[in-house]
């Protein structure tokens, strides 16, 4: 079952168009790649289906609703959830504190409707809440290993287990499909290894997840299915041993031989 | 100094002080959240000290002196304060939304410029004369030891300090609160953690704007209410929220209240001329610009490359 779908989205920023006329399925409970080289558009179109940026045309539907245009706090709310290619933890906090921030939002109705009332109930039943978000927000660290680091601020982490924190905030809003962008970027191999067990197991949670990676082998490695970006357009999708052999995606990266 | 002169200034100081927290708290939360100074906060506090007068002079009648008077006078202060509120949030969406994403110096032009619009219309709609504002109670003073306390005193202490301890309640241990520190923290990540920074935004100004409200009221109380009676008091205020730190809320706090006692004991002990009072705030910004520019509690931030 198609999860996410793109309609001929297009983002144009004046002249420059970023993303071209794109349609883009992700199937639910799969783990699907999005690849292509530098400028091709990736992060663009994550933005576009995330609520971080609005489609110049073209529809996004989610479970068959059309997002189009949603606000991002919208959007998590429906239960998508994002990584950023630059950490962008709140690493002022611990890490416990990042992950409960990632759910505090989502346990209530919509508690940021600044009703009076409400701001009074969340502040009398806040002790009781704030312990159950806090258990809640132990286990995700330990589905990550990192229980030991709780009370540590998050910018203290060593880079792979920050990477891994912010995906552990994402989670925590209890999405449905979950959006990596270049989460092994700057990874050493053992950090890698690591990350890939981690987005497999998440898959076993039933999420589904797209990952946006430069480094080919976790990308053939765990994707059920790949899609390639260049320049903006799609140019090709399918298993990652039909990419693999694609004469297009090969000429792409390589340049044509002449 | 005798112990008892020492401690009238700082009875004195503390006043000064409090009002001084209470109008840079709207500085420092919008500065926390969107990172711009919004110069029309001192015009929004003259709006809510002549919306305050009058329907304090509506309510009260002929009557100048009892009860119902007092009731009056802190029934039209949260009116006043539900005014200033509504007309923050209009401000923003107006002057300051539309322009979130161009560069930084046009919300900052956009708020110089409401500054103006806001009191130049209060002085073509209320005259340029200053009107009094009744205190509604006895204001003869208590003398306490050698010390002399007024009744207007005692309300300003008061008033800020169960302001500012119910703000800070609100911050610390309200989701909504949490949502505003998130949002402070980083605004796109804080929209992808669900939280509607829109909403966060508005209810930032409109706290502002309220606070804002119940300082010019305190102050009207002494010194009338006029249409520049903002500028002044807007821009010391500032400058106690660039001292202790801005964007920092307990900076705000701390940051007027020291304010507030430089100004008196410096009259007092440096013999500055009161004529020169004013210079004391502006010297210790260039001081604290110069020495910890972050302010007080505030961080050093280092840029990142």
């Amino acid at each position: 079952m198609t999860i996410l779908e793109t309609e001929r989205l297009t983002r144009a920023y004046g002249g420059v168009i970023a993303v071209n006329n794109v349609d883009f399925q992700v199937e639910g409970g799969l783990i699907t790649g999005l690849i292509g080289p530098n400028g091709a558009g990736k992060t663009t179109l994550f933005n576009n289906m995330t609520g971080l940026d609005t489609p110049s045309s073209g529809k996004v539907r989610f479970m068959g609703k059309d997002i189009t245009g949603y606000p991002a706090h919208k959007i998590c709310r429906l239960g998508i959830a994002r990584t950023f290619q630059n950490i962008r933890l709140f690493k002022d906090l611990t890490v416990a504190e990042n992950v409960m921030i990632g759910r505090h939002f989502k346990t209530g109705k919509d508690e940021t409707k600044g009703r009076f009332l409400n701001a009074l109930k969340s502040y009398i039943h806040l002790k009781e809440e704030e312990n159950a978000i806090y258990d809640k927000a132990l286990q995700w660290l330990d589905f990550f290993d990192m229980h030991s680091y709780r009370s540590e601020l998050a910018r203290n982490l060593p880079y792979g287990k920050q990477r891994e924190l912010e995906i552990a905030r994402a989670l925590a809003t209890d999405p449905q499909l979950l959006f990596l962008d270049e989460p092994a970027a700057g990874m050493n191999p053992q950090e890698t290894e690591h990350l890939i067990r981690i987005i497999r197991k998440i898959r076993e949670l039933g999420i589904t997840v797209v990952l946006i990676e430069h480094d080919m082998r976790l990308v053939m490695n765990i994707c059920d299915s790949i899609t390639v970006l260049n320049y903006g357009e799609k140019l090709a999708e399918g298993t990652p041993t039909e990419i693999k052999n694609n004469p297009l995606v090969i000429e792409a990266y390589l340049g044509r031989d002449e | 100094m005798g112990i008892a002169e020492f401690f009238q200034h700082l009875t004195n100081g503390l006043t000064l002080g409090g009002i001084y927290a209470l109008i840079a708290l709207g500085y420092t939360m919008v500065y926390g959240i969107l990172k711009f100074i919004n110069f029309a906060h001192g015009d929004v506090l003259m709006v809510g000290s002549y919306a305050g007068l009058f329907i304090y002079n509506a309510l009260r009648g002929d009557a100048s002196l009892g009860p119902w008077v007092l009731i009056a006078f802190f029934l039209a202060m949260l009116a006043s304060m539900v005014i200033s509120a509504l007309l923050g949030v209009t401000i923003e969406r107006v002057a300051y939304k539309p322009l979130r994403k161009a560069t930084r110096l046009a919300p900052l032009l956009s708020a110089i410029g409401v500054s103006f619009i806001l009191s130049n219309s209060a002085a073509w709609a209320f005259g340029t004369n200053s009107k009094k504002f009744h205190y509604p109670f006895d204001n003869t003073p208590f003398v306490f030891k050698g010390v002399v306390i007024t009744p207007h005193q005692i309300l300003i202490l008061s008033v800020s300090l169960v302001m500012m301890v119910i703000l800070k309640i609100f911050v610390d241990r309200t989701r909504m609160g949490k949502a505003m520190r998130a949002t402070s923290l980083d605004q796109q990540t804080a929209m992808l953690m669900g939280i509607n920074v829109d909403r966060v935004i508005s209810l930032t100004f409109s706290i502002g704007s309220a606070l804002a409200a119940v300082g010019g009221i305190l102050i009207a109380l002494d010194f009338k209410v006029y249409a520049t009676m903002g500028t002044m008091t807007g821009l010391k205020a500032f400058v106690a929220a660039v001292f202790g730190g801005i964007g920092n809320i307990t900076g705000a706090m701390v940051g007027g209240i020291l304010l507030g006692i430089l100004e008196t004991f410096g009259v007092a002990i440096f013999g500055i001329p009161s004529g020169l009072k004013d210079t004391i705030a502006f010297g210790v910004l260039i001081i604290i610009l110069l020495v910890k520019p972050a302010g007080l509690l505030g961080k050093d931030e280092k840029e990142k490359v």
